[in-house]
C-alpha cells in the first residue's frame, strides 16, 4: 500500500512562520514528520498482515507538476491516497483537475470554510479541522463560561478575516454576541496608533473577552496583559483552538507526542501534524479492516460509519458524508496547557456530539 | 546497584523480622493497595478501619500496575516515568528494591515460575522478560507500538500482549520467545482477562467500546460484547480494567468514561447489570470473599466500593492524583 504525500515548495504558509527575529515562538512548520510517525506504525501491522505500506513524497514548484506527479503515481505506483500539505486554492484547484480519477486527496493543513463547502470536492477528505470547528470549539467555551460579549481585533491577511468570519458565524450558533470587531495594523506609526496601541484599540467599550485574530503571529502575542480592561484573551493568542498541542496528556497523547519527537525536527507536534498521522492512520485501518489495497474498497470504508478513528483526544473519529471532514475533538490551549477539550459536555447532539463543532448536515453548503 | 540476589532473598526473612518485632501479622492484611499515577504514591487502605487510609507509599514516578510475588509478601509497582519496577516490602510498607526495565512499563505480569518479570514498554514498542533475581532483560519481544495488557496461559508457556495502536493481540511463545500469532480485535486494545478454564481471551477494547471474545484454539475473535449504559452514548464506553469472580461465572469490565463497570455473564456473554461509580473508571479487584469489588476512578480521584450482592457502589473513598490500580491483600 503506497501512499502519496505533496506539498509546494514555496508555499507562504511556511514563509517566515514560526520565526521572528531569528527566535521560534510557534511550533508553525511543514507536517510530514506527523505522516511519518504514523507510517511506522503502519509498517509494524503491515508486517503481520502481510501489507507493506511505504510513502511516496513529492514537493512542487506549480499545481501543473502536482497533477503530472499524481497521475504518474496513479499509473506507474498505484498510488490512490495523497496527503496534500496545500494551501486552499492549490487543493481546489488539483482537486478540480483531478475529478473522476482513481485518487482520494486528504487535506491535513487548509482550514478553510471553503473547501468543505460552496468548493467542496468529492475526491478530497479533511482530517484538518475546517475554520468554524475551531471557532465553534472556542464559542463553546466562551459560552459556557459566560464570556459572550465579545472584543474582535482583526488583523489585515485574509486568513484574519476568515477568522472573523467563521467566529460570527459561532457566535450566531452558541449566542454570544461580537460587540466590535477592529482593525490592527501592523506598524509603529504614531499616526496609526489607534490600529496599533493595544491599550487605545481595547478601549472605550465594555466586553468580557477579547478575541484576536492574527496569523501573522506578530501582534496578537502582546495583547495578553495589555488590554485596557482586565479580560481574557482568546483567538490566535491566549487560549487558542487548536487541532494538536504538545501539553495535551490524556488519552494516550504523551505516547504518540514522544514517538514524534524522537523521529522529528527540533520541534513539538503541531495541528498539521496531527492531520497529517491521522491521515494515514485512517488508511491503515481501512487497509486493515477490509483486508484489501484496493482504491474502492479502501475509499468505501473510509467514508463508512464503521471507521473508528483513534483522535487520541478521546472520541473516536469518522468523516461526515456531507463534506467528507473528519469529526475530532478540538482542543483550547494556553502556551503551556490544555485548559479544555470541545465539545465541552453540556453541547448535546442527536446522533454524535463531534458534529456541534463545525458544519452540521442541514446546513451544509457542499454538494459532491 | 545493591545486589539483587541479596534483597529479594532476603526480604521475606527481613520482612519476617519486622512483623515478628511489630507483634502482628503482616500476611493476610486485608489493605487495599491503589496506586496513584501522579502523586508518585500508593494509597494502602484498610478497609477494616472504616477504609482509612492507613500509608501512603511513595514509590519512583507514575506508579501503574502491580503484582504481588512471593505469597504477598512482595508487592511490584511499574513505574513508568523513571523506568523501573518498584519493590515493596508488604509487611514494612516500604520500596525495597527498583528492578530496572525499559522506556515507560505500564502493565507487567509475573512468570508463572516468578523468576522473571514480563513488562510491556508503552513508550519502546516491545515486551521484555526481566529476571527478578538477576535484573537482567533476558529476552525482548518485539510488539506494536503501544504494548500494554499482558496475560500468560496457566501452563506459563503461552504469552498474549496487546498493541493499543495497531489494533491487534500478539500471541508470543514465551520458552521459544517468538510471536507465533497476531489476532486482529478491536480499536485501540488495553488489557487481556484469561477465562477460568483456558479456553477464552478477552479484550477490551477502549475506542470501539467492546470486548473481544478470543477463542484460544483458533487464535481468533469468536464474539464481541457491546456495552452501552443507561444515560451514555456509545462513545463514552471506553473499557479497559477488567476481572471475573474465581469460579468464572462473572465477568467484570470497567467502562471508563461511561462511569461504569458492568458485570457479565461469561457463558452467554449478556450484560446482566451496570454500576454506576466514578469518573473513568480503569482498576479493578475483587476482595477475596468476592463480596466487594473495588474500582479506581482515573479522574474523580477516589476508589469506589461496591457491594457484590446488591451491585450498587456504596461509597466513594479519595485517594491520590490518577488512581490507576488496585490490588488487594487478602
Amino acid at each position: 500500500m503506497k501512499l502519496g504525500y505533496v506539498e509546494l515548495a514555496h508555499d507562504p504558509r511556511y514563509a517566515n512562520r514560526g520565526a521572528l527575529s531569528g527566535i521560534v515562538f510557534t511550533d508553525l512548520g511543514r507536517p510530514y514528520q506527523g505522516s511519518q510517525v504514523a507510517l511506522e506504525d503502519a509498517q509494524a501491522v503491515g508486517r503481520v498482515t502481510g501489507v507493506e505500506f511505504s510513502m511516496e513524497k513529492s514537493t512542487a514548484t506549480s499545481d501543473d507538476e502536482l497533477v503530472q506527479r499524481i497521475s504518474d503515481w496513479m499509473t506507474s505506483d498505484g498510488i490512490h491516497f495523497v496527503l496534500a500539505d496545500l494551501p486552499a486554492a492549490a487543493l481546489k484547484d488539483l482537486a478540480r483537475r483531478l475529478t473522476d480519477r482513481p485518487v482520494m486527496l486528504i487535506n491535513i493543513s487548509a482550514p478553510d470554510d471553503s473547501l468543505r463547502g460552496a468548493d467542496c470536492a468529492n475526491n478530497v477528505l479533511h482530517t484538518y479541522p475546517s475554520e468554524s470547528m475551531l471557532s465553534d470549539a472556542l464559542m463553546q467555551y466562551l459560552v459556557a463560561k459566560g464570556w459572550i460579549q465579545i472584543l474582535v481585533l482583526q488583523g489585515p491577511a485574509p486568513e484574519d478575516a476568515a477568522m472573523v468570519t467563521a467566529l460570527q458565524r459561532s457566535a450566531r450558533k452558541f449566542r454570544a454576541n461580537v460587540v466590535e470587531t477592529r482593525q490592527f495594523l501592523l506598524t509603529n506609526d504614531p499616526r496609526n496608533r489607534e490600529q496599533s496601541n493595544i491599550v487605545l484599540m481595547t478601549g472605550g467599550i465594555r466586553y468580557d473577552v477579547v478575541y484576536v485574530a492574527d496569523s501573522s503571529g506578530e501582534f496578537g502575542r502582546y495583547v495578553l496583559y495589555e488590554t485596557s480592561l482586565p479580560r481574557p484573551v482568546v483567538g490566535t493568542a491566549g487560549l487558542v483552538p487548536t487541532a494538536w498541542s504538545w501539553s495535551w496528556d490524556r488519552d494516550a497523547a504523551v505516547q504518540l507526542q514522544h514517538r514524534y519527537e524522537r523521529a522529528s525536527p527540533p520541534r513539538r507536534m503541531n495541528g498539521a501534524d496531527w492531520a497529517a498521522w491521522e491521515a494515514v492512520k485512517a488508511v491503515t485501518q481501512a487497509v486493515m479492516r477490509t483486508h484489501s489495497t484496493a482504491f474502492d474498497a479502501v475509499k468505501a470504508f473510509l467514508l463508512s460509519d464503521k471507521l473508528t478513528l483513534d483522535t487520541v483526544k478521546g472520541n473516536p473519529g469518522s468523516f461526515r458524508a456531507w463534506d467528507h471532514q473528519l469529526r475530532a475533538p478540538v482542543l483550547l490551549s494556553t502556551a503551556d496547557a490544555v485548559i479544555e477539550r470541545a465539545p465541552l459536555p453540556q453541547y448535546l447532539h442527536q446522533t454524535n456530539v463531534l458534529d456541534t463543532l463545525g458544519i452540521d448536515a442541514p446546513e451544509t453548503t457542499c454538494r459532491f | 546497584m545493591l545486589d539483587a540476589r541479596l534483597l529479594t532473598r532476603g526480604l521475606p526473612a527481613l520482612a519476617l523480622g519486622l512483623v515478628m518485632s511489630a507483634g502482628a501479622i503482616a500476611k493476610d492484611t486485608g489493605y487495599i493497595f491503589v496506586s496513584n499515577e501522579k502523586t508518585n504514591n500508593i494509597a494502602v487502605i484498610d478497609p477494616k478501619q472504616d477504609y482509612k487510609i492507613i500509608q501512603w507509599v511513595p514509590t519512583s514516578h507514575r506508579p501503574r500496575d502491580m503484582k504481588f510475588g512471593d505469597d504477598r509478601r512482595l508487592l511490584y509497582v511499574a513505574c513508568g516515568d523513571d523506568d523501573v519496577i518498584d519493590v515493596i516490602d508488604v509487611a514494612t510498607l516500604k520500596v525495597a528494591d527498583h528492578i530496572p526495565t525499559g522506556p515507560s512499563p505500564e502493565m507487567f505480569q509475573l512468570s508463572r515460575d516468578e523468576k522473571a518479570l514480563y513488562v510491556s514498554n508503552e513508550e519502546g514498542s516491545s515486551v521484555q522478560e526481566i529476571s527478578i533475581a538477576d535484573k537482567l532483560i533476558v529476552r525482548e519481544f518485539a510488539t506494536g507500538a503501544e504494548p500494554e495488557g499482558l496475560a500468560i496461559s496457566a501452563d506459563g508457556k503461552t504469552l498474549y500482549v496487546t498493541s493499543e495502536v495497531t489494533d491487534m493481540v500478539h500471541v508470543v511463545d514465551a520458552e521459544a520467545g517468538v510471536v507465533t500469532d497476531n489476532i486482529v480485535v478491536g480499536t485501540r486494545p488495553r488489557r487481556l482477562l484469561l477465562l477460568t478454564g483456558g479456553k477464552e481471551l478477552w479484550v477490551s477494547n477502549e475506542l470501539s467500546g467492546e470486548v473481544s471474545v478470543i477463542d484460544r484454539a483458533a487464535n481468533r475473535v469468536s464474539a464481541t460484547i457491546d456495552f452501552l449504559p443507561p444515560g451514555f452514548r456509545q462513545v463514552d464506553v471506553t473499557p479497559v480494567g477488567m476481572t471475573m469472580t474465581r469460579d468464572g461465572k462473572s465477568g467484570i469490565v470497567a467502562l471508563g468514561r461511561a462511569n461504569h463497570v458492568a458485570f457479565v455473564d461469561t457463558a452467554t456473554r449478556k450484560v446482566e447489570d451496570y454500576v454506576l461509580v466514578g469518573s473513568r473508571a480503569w482498576g479493578v479487584a475483587l476482595s477475596r470473599d468476592e463480596k466487594t469489588l473495588y474500582v479506581a476512578n482515573g479522574l474523580s480521584d477516589d476508589l469506589s466500593i461496591v457491594d457484590m450482592e446488591t451491585r450498587k457502589a456504596i461509597r466513594a473513598v479519595p485517594v491520590g492524583r490518577v488512581p490507576h490500580s488496585v490490588l488487594v491483600d487478602d
